[in-house]
């Protein structure tokens, strides 16, 4: 790892001003992204803003009708929060089942959904329950903010300060580990909103998270796994590696969509 | 250089330490606490598994600087130098929980945080679940598993 300068700012704003007044500053948050990219050498910005001691960043609460995450709240909080539990039980079940328990204790939404991994899960629930993602500057609906492998809308100085989720009427996660890395090799995120049925791909596109329309039109008509017979996806624009085929992700997408909706008509 | 002030193992530890600093070559290195290994380097094994402000952590991914004004437990500080080993210490000790030992300190940490939070009735399938972080490349896990089973129940009882 080469040297940096850390930075511990006590407020957002004192974040954001770091970042303006120090050239490829970056944030730290967990770091369970960061530190191992930066133990490669694949990353080495000369200065660190620690997020994690800003008071209140990591808040998670009941606001009108939306539940809001704060961005430095810990996978583990999320997975054990009785408020997330009440609101919206999947996304709670998918923060339980990211990595391992330790990195559940560091691990956080925000710098999940900053390093937007292909094969990470948040995006995915993000995308389906038509999350707003809230910066020191801005609101951006979760289409506007994914913007293709490990890439964002975010700026250089912008920084997440916490995510809004309106509330879905029925939502289930369904992931398929890699067997080597235990990162989803594809992931499901089905969500039925008042207004119409959301299916967000995560692990399988060669693009990043994406949402499966042909999926969605038919539970519009009817939430059942039943109408999902003879609904395929395509294999075009997928994954393709040593972990699986386009194909093989194709046909994953139908069978944990199917699961998801069973799951999520279940609850 | 940065100066921190954290407490390890109970015990004030004041030092100047490089921003790069990983907290487990702190521990190691800086403070000779080497009963937390170094399996694997890239978050994966959880050999270095310590409790920071009581919650188990990879101290191969955490920054010694991030832990400045916390409290850092490690394996040398279950139990007191001649005093009896910790009851999941003894369990693995009892159990054959061990073979070559250099994951032990990990599975430890790892058990007595997972007792922390999920009490001291574990089934086997809660408790290979909770080691999704930690590798052990002797034991096959079957007497790791029954290790920590048991030390959960005898830290129910000893508390
Ligand atoms: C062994 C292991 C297994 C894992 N398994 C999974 C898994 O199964 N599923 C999964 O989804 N993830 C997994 N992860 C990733 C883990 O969830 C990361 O913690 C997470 O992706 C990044 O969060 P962080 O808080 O650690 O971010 P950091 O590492 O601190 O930061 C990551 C990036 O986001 C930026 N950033 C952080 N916070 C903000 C913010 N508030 N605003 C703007 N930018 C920000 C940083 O500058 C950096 O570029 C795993 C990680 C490890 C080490
Ligand atoms: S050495 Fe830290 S996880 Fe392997
Ligand atoms: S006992 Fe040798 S690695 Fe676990």
């Amino acid at each position: 790892m080469y040297e940096f300068k850390y930075h511990r700012p006590a407020t957002v704003r004192q974040a954001a001003n770091l970042l303006v007044k120090n050239e490829d500053a970056k944030v730290i948050a967990g770091g369970h992204t960061l530190v191992p990219v930066m133990k490669q050498r694949l990353a080495s910005p000369p200065h660190l803003v620690d997020l994690s001691h800003i008071e209140g960043l990591d808040t998670i609460e009941m606001k009108g009708r939306s539940l809001v995450i704060g961005a430095t709240a810990k996978h583990a909080a999320v997975a054990t929060s009785a408020v997330v539990g009440e609101a919206i039980p999947a996304l709670a079940e998918l923060a339980g089942g990211i990595g391992d328990p330790a990195v559940r204790h560091k691990g956080t939404i925000g710098g999940s959904l900053a390093n937007n991994d292909p094969t990470a899960d948040y995006p995915a629930a993000v995308l389906a329950l038509g999350a707003t993602i809230v910066t020191n500057k801005r609101r951006l609906k979760a289409e506007e903010f994914f913007q293709g492998l490990f890439s964002t809308a975010l700026e250089n100085d912008e920084i997440i300060t916490k995510v809004m989720f309106p509330l879905p009427k029925k939502a289930a996660y369904i992931k398929f580990r890699n067997q080597a890395s235990r990162y989803a090799l594809v992931g499901v995120f089905v969500a039925k909103r008042p207004s119409d049925v959301r299916v967000a791909v995560t692990g399988a596109g060669s693009d990043g998270v994406f949402r499966a329309t042909a999926f969605e039109e038919a539970l519009k008509k009817r939430f059942s796994h039943k109408v999902l017979d003879g609904v395929s996806a395509s294999a075009d624009g997928l994954n393709s590696d040593l972990h699986g085929s386009a194909e093989y992700r194709a046909h994953l997408i139908g069978v944990l969509t199917r699961r998801a909706v069973e799951a999520a008509t279940a609850k | 250089m940065a100066k921190i002030s954290l407490i390890v193992n109970g015990n004030p530890v004041n030092a100047n330490v490089d921003s790069r600093t990983l907290l487990v070559q702190f521990l190691r290195e800086n403070l000779r606490l080497t009963g937390t290994h170094v399996g694997c380097d890239t978050s994966q094994c959880g050999a270095c598994v310590v409790h920071l402000d009581g919650k188990a952590v990879k101290s191969c991914t955490t920054l010694a600087v991030m832990a400045d004004g916390h409290e850092v437990r490690t394996i040398e500080g279950l139990a007191a130098d001649g005093a009896p080993l910790h009851p999941m210490q003894e369990a693995f000790r009892e159990h054959h929980g061990l073979q070559c030992g250099f994951c032990t300190p990990g599975m430890i940490m790892t058990a007595v945080d997972l007792v922390n939070r999920k009490g001291h009735d574990l089934s086997d399938h809660v408790i290979r679940e909770e080691l999704e972080g930690n590798l052990c490349r002797c034991t096959g896990y079957q007497n790791i598993v029954t290790s920590i089973a048991a030390g959960a129940k005898a830290m129910g009882k000893s508390a």
